[in-house]
């Protein structure tokens, strides 16, 4: 970060670009900053006409003035110039993987080797190992492993494949084995990336709601501080007091929030690419202050709440069956399971002494899980039955059998259920063996995250498939504010829009297609890369990383925008108290020499008394410059304290920091004259 | 001195003492709920019956503010056509004539917008039935106006979502015969035994001791300043306002008058804790202009007390004070008290010359009209406070991180834009006219207005656009501003003081209510707070205060420096 703010090549364009943006017409987007330019010609025609008439005051005060003025609209154009150039900076490092890869496009069943830039949506092509993908798409037919580290920077090879929720592949990244036929989901040059490179550069940038909002009041303090300025005028003559034009316009360019006003583009550009950062695309800038307001967070247990999937803890044998013969059970309905459940009940086996080349399977059929029978299981040579399932659907085996479900099974199964673990039900030739205990892993660090959250004020709402008794459990122990317990896709849809008509905004993670429709409609809809590309259209962000937790960041970086601009408005406004003392007095001192009483930073002359405030005003910006990119510092420590704190440094601060602030410049000008 | 001290400190604690109960019987006024005063049920009925509403119907924002409207129209035709021919209208004992049109624009409407700049004196200026028919009455037509649009802001509040914000007409008459006019028959009667006239007799002529001749005007007085001090009104029926001896005869009266000035005011603010069960966030907004009221009062009642420099350098003896412009029966310390109370209010009587006042005082006392939200006018101080809270809460809002909310409802552009509406409005109504007044007096000859020269001339000019602006109604005289310009400009500040914050503040009223509720969440900035407070009370200062820093440095402070 720091070598980023310091980088050469980005300082030299930023510089440039700071002349280009004097374009009144890019500038009269930024209403603050158009009427300091506006009074910056004033004061360039007042200078030029001060050379051949004496009646607007010295050519040097009006020109000093004018450069100043000048130097106020470079400094506000060169912050967002570089916040601008920083986002390039990594949009570009992006765009490279996006650089011209051929393509074997499918055209009635022939390879035609294209470009990839000549693919267009719904166009099929097919990726051989060693191939760069050449465009965003889904795959369609075949399983391959890619290497998506130009993307996400994770070497680990990740597998897609056709069909389920993990079709989609990215542009750039790499096939590592087999091969895959895709068809193309985007136009070209409207992939997220497309999108959000576009959003850094400012094409495509539009303000936010808040923003909106912010301008108005911006907008109001400037009118305002016009109508001070044009009323003093004739209040002025009044009192008998000769004042320069440059005094006027140099006072008002002070008063008007000319701070936050030079800042704001900035600290927009760099919310954006602090989210790019941290590997997420966003398709709006809305979409990262919306994170910010978040009330409600919907997170899937699995992967987010807990180590991917559940893991035998126990075996318990019910009366009449002894502890290894169970065991041996367990392991050797287990062997071909290739589930993790199944994996993990074989290494809870090993672990309690029970060696794999003792178990015999030879001349056995393995009874696979269908939708039908809900179970899975062996068939031994001796026509052993093993099964193993869920409780309702082995529990139905066992009665329909005529067989009795004893009373000391579902009593453990009440107890490992109460216990947050979900029971599997082992039945022997239909007759009921015992139950192996399966218990998920809560990832750790996760509470601190989750208590993090809570004093943010964000609801964190856990969705499961599980019971509700084992949700409950989980829920508790990892320390989220509610859960959906056996959640369909439609249930977080339901969810989402109760919490809405609440007036709660919601945001979820998400990566299939059946999640679509409720990333749709949450607030904050985030997207796994991994997922489906349906998935992946219906959110607001993409998360490269297709981390679960990332939304836990994407919340802090929202509101560290909105943050970054508060305090500066505060800072921006603050300011005016000292500017007033500093300027009033100076301009009234010839005529009501009383009003050195007024003069409390005792500055050495009306002169330089309007110089020093103009040059803290200008010189303000670029000090703020750094603070506008890396954002105020967010810390959940509840919205009151929040408050105080940011009050005093940047309330407190900005009243105070311009008194000493001026004053050391007019120290420094009086050295000079 | 101590006793001085003590008087306004006694005042001061009962009328806070007074307010929070009667705060709370206005929000059971509003809401509906048993009151001691429901015997008056039946008449109610009766004035609801013949002018045909129905005081259950709900109105919405814009339905309330049409009502609102409509009869503010409907008063102003009144009062003009009854000043215009008020010499051939009965109960004019005394033979005064009609007023002039542009002096009849000018009253009818400082009455109507619950100001009460008066251009004329009301000896001679009115009659005893324009007195009760155009100046009684719109005393009491405009508070409740005022009072009226807090309660249906208030409503707002009082529910989650609701499309609806009570029924104006509903409010308005509840305001008059449970509030105003309760208030008003006990105020009088302790004028009367006070000393305060309440005839329908003319002049009364008699021979002073001296052998002169001497002629003192009276009439229906204790009636009319009863109600001039509770609905914030100020208009007095002397030229001379309270600091006449017929308005207010003794120490007695003055302490009487002064409670009644604040009481409604502060009262507004329990009754909106009350009425919407945030009595907490009541405490703070109360504990702001509280504080604010004691930091102005103590500036200026140290200024009269310790007495004019000038004066007493050429030996003039200042241990009471200074005492040019006041009463003896009063002292300098009461005075201040009452300057700041009635400038704070909206008021806008005077017991004393604001003129002769130190110039610190009229710094504070232009303040407080700049700022017009310590209390306030009454209903509308509120309102304005809430503007300001507007802008808190949206600042305040970003700088935690969180699109702003204030109870529940969240604040977006289109209430920033309202609110920065109404803020700018005020600098704008009283610095662009002051500007134009001083353009013509240096550009333009003939415009004999300034009965002072320099700093304090330009007091005076400063003071009279932020006495209309606010809708305060005091002068520091001084100036002569019974001619067209004044007539006409002051008026048309008055109607745009008025009517623009009421309907903007309503309407934010109106579209917050139907704005979907939120409730609370740890992230939720809290209103309630100091720290809130204090924020509400720099936003304020820097949007309304601020803006007029130049101007009070070239005349108030100026003129202060030069001492």
């Amino acid at each position: 970060m720091k070598n980023n703010l310091l980088n050469k090549d980005q300082i030299t364009a930023s510089l440039l670009q700071s002349i280009v943006k004097l374009n009144p017409i890019v500038m009269i987007n930024n209403q603050v900053m158009f009427v300091v330019e506006i009074c910056t010609v004033v004061m360039l025609i007042v200078t030029l006409y001060s050379i051949f008439n004496n009646e607007f005051g010295s050519v040097t005060f009006n020109l000093i003035i004018f450069i100043l003025l000048l130097i106020t609209l470079l400094f506000a154009n060169f912050a967002e110039a570089i916040a601008e150039a920083r986002g390039k900076a990594q949009a570009d490092s992006l765009r490279k993987t996006r650089a011209d890869t051929p393509a074997r496009q499918i055209v009635d069943d022939k390879i035609n080797l294209i470009s990839s830039s000549q693919l267009k949506k719904n166009d099929i092509f097919i990726c051989l190992p060693g191939d760069i993908i050449p465009a965003d798409g889904e795959i369609i037919e075949g399983l391959a492993t890619i290497d998506e580290s130009a993307i996400t920077g994770e070497s680990a090879p990740v597998i897609r494949e056709a069909g389920g929720d993990k079709s989609s592949v990215t542009g750039g990244t790499k096939v590592l084995s087999d091969q895959i036929k895709v068809r193309v989901t985007t136009q070209p040059g409207e992939s997220f990336l497309d999108k959000m490179i576009s959003l850094v550069e400012g094409a495509s940038r539009q303000k936010t709601a808040n923003e909106i909002a912010l301008t108005i009041l911006l907008a109001t303090f400037t009118i305002v501080f016009l109508i001070v300025i044009i009323s003093l005028k004739p209040m002025a003559d009044f009192a008998g007091a000769n004042i320069p034009i440059a005094a006027f316009i140099s006072l008002f360019v002070c008063l008007i929030p000319t701070t936050i006003g030079g800042l704001l583009s900035a600290i927009g550009i760099a919310g954006i690419d602090r989210a790019f950062k941290a590997n997420v695309i966003t398709k709006s800038g809305k979409a990262v202050e919306t994170a910010g307001d978040i009330d409600t967070l919907l997170l899937d247990k699995t992967g987010t709440i807990t180590i991917g999937n559940r893991k035998a803890t126990h075996f318990f044998a019910i009366s009449g069956v002894s502890r290894p013969t169970f065991i041996e059970a367990c392991m050797i309905s287990s062997i071909s399971d290739d589930t993790p459940e199944g994996k993990s009940i074989i290494e809870l086996g090993r672990n309690e002494g029970f060696k794999m080349k003792d178990l015999k399977i030879e001349g056995s059929s393995i009874i696979k899980f269908t939708a039908e029978n809900r179970c899975s299981g062996i068939n031994l040579k001796n026509d052993t039955e093993i099964l193993k399932g869920a409780y309702e659907s082995i529990r139905q085996i066992v009665i329909q059998a005529g067989n009795f479900f004893p009373e000391d099974a579902e009593r453990l199964i009440t107890e490992i259920t109460s216990n947050g673990g979900t029971p599997l039900v082992v039945c022997i030739n239909k007759e009921i063996g015992g139950v192996i205990e399966l218990q998920d892993i809560i990832k750790p660090g996760i509470e601190d995250r989750f208590a993090r959250l809570r004093k943010m004020g964000v609801k964190t709402v856990m969705v499961t498939g599980d019971n509700p008794l084992t949700a409950k459990y989980i829920a508790e122990k990892a320390g989220v504010d509610d859960y959906i317990a056996e959640a369909r896709p439609e249930d977080k849809m339901l969810y989402i829009k109760k919490e809405q008509e609440n007036g709660k905004l919601v945001a979820m993670m998400g990566d299939g297609t059946n999640d679509a429709p409720a990333l749709a409609q949450a607030n904050v809809g985030v997207a796994m890369n991994s997922g489906t590309q349906a998935a992946k259209e219906a959110g607001n962000m993409v998360d490269l990383d297709s981390d679960p937790t990332k939304l836990i960041e994407i919340v802090e970086i929202g509101k560290q925008l909105l943050m970054t601009r508060g305090s500066l408005t505060t800072f921006s406004i603050a300011n005016d108290i000292a500017k007033y003392f500093a300027i009033i007095p100076a301009i009234f001192i010839i005529a009501i020499p009383e009003l050195t009483a007024l003069n409390i930073m005792q500055l050495h002359s009306p002169g330089s008394a309007i110089i020093s405030a103009t040059i803290f005003n200008a010189i303000i910006i670029p000090i703020l410059i750094p603070l506008a990119l890396k954002g105020v510092k967010y810390k959940p420590v509840g919205a009151s304290a929040l408050l105080r704190r940011n009050l005093l440094i940047y309330g407190l601060g900005g009243i105070i920091a311009p008194f000493i602030g001026i004053k050391i410049i007019d120290l420094l000008i009086g050295l000079l004259f | 001195m101590n006793t001085e001290f003590l008087g306004i400190a006694t005042q001061f604690v009962l009328t806070v003492a007074l307010s929070y109960p009667l705060g709370k019987y206005i929000a059971k006024v509003y809401k509906g709920e048993k009151t001691i005063l429901d015997f008056l049920k039946p008449a109610e009925t009766i004035m609801f019956k013949l002018s045909g509403i129905n005081p259950e119907l709900e109105m919405n924002w814009k339905r309330f503010l049409k009502a609102l409207l409509i009869l503010n129209l409907f008063w102003f035709i009144w009062g003009f056509a009854l000043l215009m021919t008020q010499g051939i209208l009965p109960l004019n004992p005394d033979g005064n004539i009609s007023q002039s049109l542009d002096l009849a624009f000018n009253t009818s409407i400082s009455f109507l917008v619950n100001c009460n700049l008066q251009h004329y004196s009301g000896e001679s200026g009115l009659t005893y039935f324009t007195q009760l028919f155009v100046v009684m009455l719109f005393q009491f037509v405009t508070a409740a106006t005022g009072m009226a649009a807090l309660a249906g802001f208030m409503k707002a509040f009082g529910e989650k979502t609701s499309k609806t914000i009570g029924n104006f007409y509903k409010y308005f008459i509840l305001s008059i015969t449970r509030i105003l006019l309760p208030l008003s028959l006990l105020v009088g009667i302790i004028l009367i035994i006070q000393g305060v006239p309440m005839t329908f007799e003319g002049k009364i002529h008699i021979s002073t001791l001296e052998g002169s001749h001497q002629v003192i005007s009276q009439g229906p007085t204790a009636a009319i300043v009863a109600i001039k001090q509770l609905g914030t009104n100020g208009g007095g029926f002397f030229g001379a306002n309270s600091s006449h001896p017929l308005e207010n005869p003794t120490y007695i009266s003055n302490f009487v008058e002064n409670i009644s000035i604040l009481l409604i005011p502060m009262a507004m603010v329990f009754a909106f804790g009350f009425f919407t069960g945030k009595k907490k966030l009541a405490f703070t907004i109360f504990s702001v202009m509280l504080s604010a009221f004691i930091i102005v009062t103590s500036i200026s009642v140290y200024q009269e007390y310790s007495g004019n420099p000038k004066l007493e350098s050429m030996s003039i003896s200042q241990s009471h004070g200074a005492m040019e412009g006041k009463e003896v029966r009063i002292g300098t310390v009461a005075t201040a008290y009452w300057g700041i109370s009635t400038t704070a209010t909206s008021n806008g009587s005077v017991n004393g010359m604001h003129d002769s006042m130190m110039p610190l005082s009229n710094m504070v006392q232009m303040l407080n009209m700049q700022v017009n939200t310590w209390f306030g006018g009454v209903g509308v101080g509120f309102l304005n406070y809430f503007t300001f809270i507007i802008i808190a809460v949206f600042i305040s809002g970003l700088m935690v991180g969180r699109t702003p909310e204030f109870l529940g409802k969240k604040i977006e552009a289109k209430e920033i834009k309202i609110a920065s509406f109404i803020a700018l409005l005020h600098p704008f109504i009283i610095l662009a006219p002051t500007a134009i007044a001083l353009y013509l007096l240096l550009n333009t000859s003939g415009n004999n207005w300034l009965g002072n020269e320099g700093y304090h001339g330009f007091s005076e000019i400063l003071y009279e656009f932020t006495s209309s602006a606010a809708n305060n109604g005091s002068g520091m005289e001084g100036l002569n501003d019974n001619n067209t310009f004044w007539n006409i400009s002051t008026a048309i500040i008055l109607v745009a003081g008025r009517y623009i914050p009421i309907i903007g503040q309503v309407a934010l009223g109106g579209l917050l209510a139907e704005k979907q509720y939120t409730s609370d969440s740890k992230g939720t900035l809290k209103t309630d707070t100091a720290t809130f407070a204090t924020l509400t009370f720099v936003i304020i200062m820097i949007i309304a205060a601020l803006a007029f820093f130049p101007a009070q440095v070239l005349s108030t402070i100026a003129e202060h420096l030069s001492l």
